[in-house]
């Protein structure tokens, strides 16, 4: 027989941040959670908490989530001050709770810097790393039929290091993580996939202008290479490309 | 020359002079160093490498009022970025803690920076705006460092400036491009050992002259 009670299951005191609307006060709220199955998700379990609190006629949690398989990008907090909690490469949906222990305290926060507003509780408005992609631009592909696959010789390896950028799924750890609450990480990411690929080369110069222009004028703060945004990564997208950005940067400046 | 004032006023830009000044400041003390390692060579030796040293007149203030302008571009950038780092997340993380990806050089940079700058304004003082009349450079240097609090002082500087190098080494590298999985290793620890050298190589001078 397998017991689905006892052990399996743990206690725990949630710190929660609450905050009502992008312009209110907040302040961390104290929550109980017993009886948390450690098969859980970490975002099944604050469902779990929020279908408590609505029984109990109280204000659920806010918090931004989709596809939860860990590819969509939309979920995101800081847990016990680390972008999508202690595990190495892993969003928040694929956090489970059997990393943590019976009677843990968890502090969960927003995402915070100066360019994400937060909409309510630990819902996060990062509609401006949208901006620094919309402001990237187009890239040339010729209309009409679809080519002929390999039409356009890339090396295996650059595709992949190009694929490896492409990774990103644009859900702010890496600004969250940063001391500086840069976006270097993210916009490294985007401009390396595609000045990798020969179809991003014609605009690469004025794409890594405008982007990083942009990132500028959205407050984002500056690079100073302290490395959190690779270490809390959950595509684990590396700071080569933040250098092949800035590569791309001097190219287009100066020559 | 407006791309060229563009091209800096972007945080790229500015963290590209950084880089400059800051690798020129490194080239600067690997000079001072070999000079001042003279100082083992005895009280004649190090006075006839300063004299030799004037003997180059102009040439000597030209580098001067060059590395004059280079610290100011480095500590008025440093200061903008730092301050708009501070802005960049205005409601702060109740907890925050590393990844893993922060060093103690990389934690502390503005701050060993400032600290450093405070030692530059006091270590001209004592020497460079000394008075010089009817005495030997190696006089002065003697003379400074039979006060333990000068010793303190010098090494407790010089700890802070290979901390500062720790990360400032690999980082001019990231920071002007240059990062790949063949180098980043050799331009790591290049930058430990470098940061060592000037630790331990300007350190140990005022403790020498100490006991001498």
């Amino acid at each position: 027989m397998i017991s689905t009670t006892d052990k399996k299951n743990i206690n725990l005191t949630l710190k929660i941040w609450r905050q009502k609307g992008p312009d209110n006060k907040g302040n961390l709220e104290t929550y109980h959670a017993n009886d948390i199955s450690t098969d859980m998700s970490f975002l099944e379990m604050i469902d779990v908490i929020n279908e408590r609190l609505t029984l109990e006629g109280k204000d659920p949690v806010a918090f931004d989530h989709d596809c939860r398989e860990g590819i969509c990008g939309m979920c995101g907090a800081m847990i016990n001050g680390r972008a999508h909690g202690p595990e190495k490469g892993t969003t928040l949906c694929q956090l489970h709770m059997r990393h943590f222990a019976d009677g843990d305290t968890i502090v969960i926060e927003p995402w915070r810097s100066r360019a994400f507003k937060i909409i309510k509780d630990l819902a996060v408005d990062r509609s401006p790393l949208d901006k620094i992609i919309q402001a990237g631009g187009y890239i040339s592909v010729n209309a009409g039929q679809a080519p002929d696959a390999n039409a356009i010789p890339i090396p295996q390896e650059t595709a992949e290091t190009a694929m490896d950028a492409a990774e990103c799924i644009g859900c702010g750890a890496c600004v969250a993580s940063c001391p500086n609450a840069s976006a270097m990480l993210f916009v490294g990411a985007r401009i390396s996939h595609l000045a990798l690929l020969p179809q991003g080369k014609p605009e690469a110069a004025k794409r890594v202008q405008v982007m990083i222009n942009e990132m500028d004028e959205l407050l984002f703060g500056n690079c100073s290479n302290h490395r959190e945004c690779e270490a809390e990564c959950p595509k684990e997208i590396s700071i080569t490309n933040i250098a092949r950005l800035n590569r791309e940067f001097i190219k287009s400046g100066f020559f | 020359m407006s791309w060229f004032i563009k091209t800096f006023q972007t945080s790229i830009g500015k963290k590209l002079i950084m880089a400059v000044t800051g690798l020129s400041f490194i080239c600067f003390l690997m000079a001072h160093l070999a000079g001042n390692l003279i100082l083992y060579g005895g009280e004649n030796a190090f006075n006839s490498y300063a004299e030799r040293l004037h003997a180059f007149g102009p040439i000597i203030t030209i580098v001067e009022l060059g590395l004059l302008f280079l610290i100011i571009m480095h500590v008025l950038i440093g200061s903008v970025l730092f301050y708009q780092n501070t802005l960049a997340r205005p409601i702060r993380y109740k907890v925050y803690k590393s990844a893993g990806g922060r060093s103690l050089g990389s934690a502390t940079m503005p701050y060993s920076g400032f600290i450093i700058l405070a030692f530059v304004v006091f270590h001209l003082i004592n020497f460079h705006f000394a008075d010089k009349t009817g005495t030997t450079i190696f006089q002065i240097v003697a003379k400074a460092f039979e006060n333990p609090l000068y010793v303190v002082i010098y090494i407790a500087a010089m700890i802070v400036l290979a901390i500062h190098i720790s990360h400032a080494f690999w980082s001019l590298f990231q920071t002007t491009g240059i990062n790949h999985p063949k180098y980043t290793p050799i331009i790591k620890i290049t930058g430990i050992v470098i940061s060592l050298v000037f630790g331990v190589g300007f350190g140990f001078l005022p403790v020498y002259v100490l006991l001498i």
